[in-house]
């Protein structure tokens, strides 16, 4: 329904899909950051904060998370990994509301306003990601990853879970507001659960086999398994991340789909 | 070409659906200038959001083989917290358009100068139609939808709207809504009358004044 006959074409629908994500990334980040201080920096530097915030804490507090990994290198990679699972779903509940007025133009879509912040935030988390790790390890309190593909394979599969929940409860919430009441206290229960703070190893068995339920802790675990391989012992199941994924990612397109259809612009 | 087909449109509301267009057909072709008249509430923005593609049908099929504006009405299109510049930038990407190239002549043409440096939350009504005119001018599209923007301003600026629209793009398909009989009279050749979520066809004009003012 509504097509334009003349224009199906894959190259010419991927040469509109890019130049509205384009226009709306430029927009979402002059409204974000501005043009004072710092500008889009910003975008990785908030970040960064965070991350150095929490591994200051956790090395202050001495946390325990029953390895013989460094605090810092610990804290790294499971703060970092939050950082996307929970960014990610943060910025699309309640993102259609304010760009209501940019779907007047018909070639601008939900999927492509969800999908603007969607690679803010990914860029984000991965600059940030990045730029801590070179850091850290050129002033030896990290050293490198011992397998940085397996790295990228976690990080990769931590950003397509982020993607799905993103998208699914965004699109739900503009359904229902109880997505944004929810989101927050679920997010902030879910972090000590994730993956960030334990590794998988060190809990007793029964809890080994709950926490494994939990599609994030396999992220981490694997993003771990890449970097410090030999020390520890990590416990994931790509299967299993994989396909939490694809039924994520199915029942967002599903729900995109549905509100897509009645989204009414001012 | 432009083609609705048996175009259904109902809102849901506290009190139940509510229908709004029912079995709506209508043709454009290229260079048509088709009016669609109807009172208040009848259902002309919405006829003329599902022909720019801005809503879904209910049900039936709209189908658009020429480029089709957004439909240009006083709000809409414009994200208010952004300057007019933003705004410019922001649309001219969209349509894939060089923004560089054509701000002198969005500048010249919506008379706001500085104003365009300033967040579109502070403009009036008045200044938003005037940008939003002028920024629809700069994209090359074979069938602008018109909802009401051209009556703001004042005669001055409308007469250059009118030349802008009727002379330099004559050769373009228009659908315009309106409640005006004689503005639609006045710009063109074929008339729809929008009453009771019907929409009814006229090759004569006065024909479809007659059914229109008729209660």
């Amino acid at each position: 329904m509504g097509s334009d006959i003349s224009k199906l074409s894959l190259g010419h629908s991927l040469a509109v899909e890019s130049r509205v994500i384009g226009a709306l990334l430029r927009r979402e980040m002059l409204t974000r950051f501005g043009r004072h201080n710092i500008g889009f920096l910003w975008l990785f530097v908030e970040p960064m904060l965070f991350t150095v915030g929490v591994t200051t804490l956790w090395t202050l507090t001495k946390a325990i998370h029953g390895s013989s990994i460094p605090i810092v290198a610990f804290a790294l990679t499971g703060y970092s990994s939050v950082l996307l699972w929970r960014n990610m779903p943060h910025r699309c509940i309640g993102a259609i509301l304010p760009n209501l007025s940019l779907m007047f133009h018909r070639n601008v879509k939900v999927m492509d306003i969800f999908a603007a912040r969607l690679i803010l935030e990914m860029a984000g988390a991965s600059i940030s990601f990045a730029v801590l790790s070179i850091f850290f390890i050129s002033i030896e309190w990290l050293s490198p990853p011992e397998d940085i593909l397996q790295v990228l394979f976690g990080w990769g599969l931590l950003t397509w879970f982020g993607w799905a929940l993103a998208v699914f409860l965004g699109s739900v919430a503009e359904e229902s507001e109880i997505v944004e009441k929810l989101w927050h206290p679920a997010s902030y229960l879910l972090f000590p659960l994730s993956g960030a703070a334990f590794l998988v190893d060190s809990l007793p068995k029964a809890a080994q086999e709950a926490a494994l339920y939990i599609p994030m802790v396999h992220g981490v675990e694997i993003v771990r398994a890449g970097y410090f391989g030999s020390q520890i012992n990590s416990h994931y199941d790509v299967g299993y991340m994989i396909g939490v994924c694809a039924v994520l990612s199915l029942l967002a397109m599903a729900q995109l789909r549905k509100i897509s259809r009645n989204i009414i612009p001012e | 070409m432009i083609l609705l087909r048996n175009v259904c449109k109902s809102y849901a509301t506290r009190a139940g659906m509510r229908s709004i267009l029912e079995g709506v057909n209508l043709t454009v072709n290229r260079g048509d200038q088709v009016g669609i008249l109807g009172r208040n509430g009848a259902g002309k923005s919405t006829l003329v959001r599902l022909v720019g593609g801005v809503e879904r049908p209910t049900s039936g099929t709209i189908q658009r083989s020429m480029s089709v504006s957004w439909p240009l009405a006083f709000a809409g299109a414009f994200q208010t917290a952004l300057t007019g510049m933003d705004n410019i930038r922001f649309i001219c990407r969209v349509y894939g358009v060089n923004a560089e190239e054509k701000v002198d002549f969005i500048e010249e043409f919506s008379e706001l100068g500085n104003y365009l440096r300033e967040p579109m939350r502070s403009y009036s009504s008045g200044m938003r139609a005037r940008l939003a005119f002028a920024i629809s001018m700069v994209v090359e599209f074979d069938c602008f939808l018109v909802d009401e923007v051209i009556a703001v301003g004042d005669t001055r600026f409308h007469e250059k709207c009118l030349i802008e629209l009727f002379e330099k793009r004559a050769d373009r398909a228009k659908v315009i809504v309106s409640h005006d009989a004689h503005y639609v009279k006045s710009h063109c050749d074929k008339a729809a009358v929008l009453k009771n979520g019907k929409l009814v066809m006229f090759d004569d004009m006065d024909d479809a004044y007659f059914y229109y003012s008729e209660q």
